[in-house]
């Protein structure tokens, strides 16, 4: 299953729901789509929802990092939302679990950003 | 020998992967024809070469996918496995081959019964993973790109590297529980 976006306002926050497998040339370059689309367009504060994301391969999480990396060097901010179990080991064993602020809990993660 | 042919299936397993999205494998050394169950002889490894593509990626993480399943392993290491010869697979065609589609990657997957083992080689210019810098030093922990090699070491209970000429090949070893081992 290819990689599918959406994305939404709240108070400020722009999230971006993703569903499906973030790989590569598959979902990584919609991702990174995505996320230039939404800095073009002046969106900086940017939750990354992996909530139904259920694949991401080294490529997948080499985008995630690039994102953040784009968003921090504009001024900007971005945060992952609700990790799938295996998203999340991936994560701590490339040990990008503490380089990112991953939240839990959708209005946590809306309040932390700086406004 | 018969009885790892059963276990494995290598024949239905073959078949699966060679029509995967309605595009034959360019070869399969061992399953001509197509779905025809194998000699016993012949039985204890499939052999695909395959077109430097990102399609080729998928068929063969799918094919270690299901290798794993039929040799009973629990499903978080199904996926470990999976992801770690799709990490492998990803290497071959992308920084072996650059897509070229002249060149083609070679995938092998072979259950011992006490181990299984995957084999992938590109025809690249080779790789010396002693020169691969560790994706874990702080200074570079905010790279794009780089973890391939870690996650298949991560996820493997043993990975070889061999230079071919052209070409470098990944061997990727699973051990299986003592209790495959004795069947």
């Amino acid at each position: 299953m290819s990689l599918k976006l959406s994305t939404r306002q709240v108070d400020g926050i722009t999230i971006l729901d993703l569903s499906g497998r973030i790989t590569l040339g598959e979902g990584s370059v919609q991702l990174r789509d995505a996320v230039r689309d939404l800095l073009s367009k002046g969106s900086k504060h940017i939750l990354l929802n992996l909530g139904d994301v259920n694949y991401i391969d080294s490529s997948g999480i080499g985008e995630l990092v690039s994102a953040y990396t784009t968003v921090r060097n504009q001024g900007g901010e971005l945060k992952l939302l609700n990790l799938t179990k295996k998203v999340h080991d991936l994560l701590q064993i490339t040990k990008l679990y503490t380089v990112f602020d991953v939240k839990d809990d959708e209005a946590t993660a809306i309040a932390s950003f700086t406004k | 020998m018969f009885e790892l042919a059963a276990k494995l299936d290598i024949a239905a397993l073959c078949k699966h992967t060679s029509g995967m999205r309605n595009k034959p494998a360019r070869l399969c050394f061992m399953a001509a024809p197509e779905g025809q169950r194998l000699k016993e002889s012949q039985a204890s490894r499939i052999t695909y070469t395959l077109e430097s593509s990102l399609d080729s990626v998928n068929r063969v993480e799918q094919t270690a996918e299901e290798l794993a399943k039929k040799a009973g392993v629990e499903e978080d290491e199904v996926y470990r496995i999976a992801m770690a010869v799709r990490e492998a697979a990803v290497n071959a065609v992308l920084h072996g081959n650059s897509y070229d589609p002249q060149k083609h990657i070679t995938a092998s997957f072979e259950n011992t019964g006490s181990d299984l083992i995957i084999r992938i080689a590109d025809q690249g210019v080779g790789l010396d993973p002693d020169t691969l810098p560790d994706p874990l030093a702080p200074e570079n922990l905010l790279r794009g790109s780089g973890r391939g090699i870690f996650l298949i070491r991560s996820f493997m209970d043993e990975v070889h590297f061999k230079l071919l000429n052209p070409g470098t090949e990944l061997t990727l070893i699973k051990h299986l529980g003592a209790e495959h081992a004795a069947e």
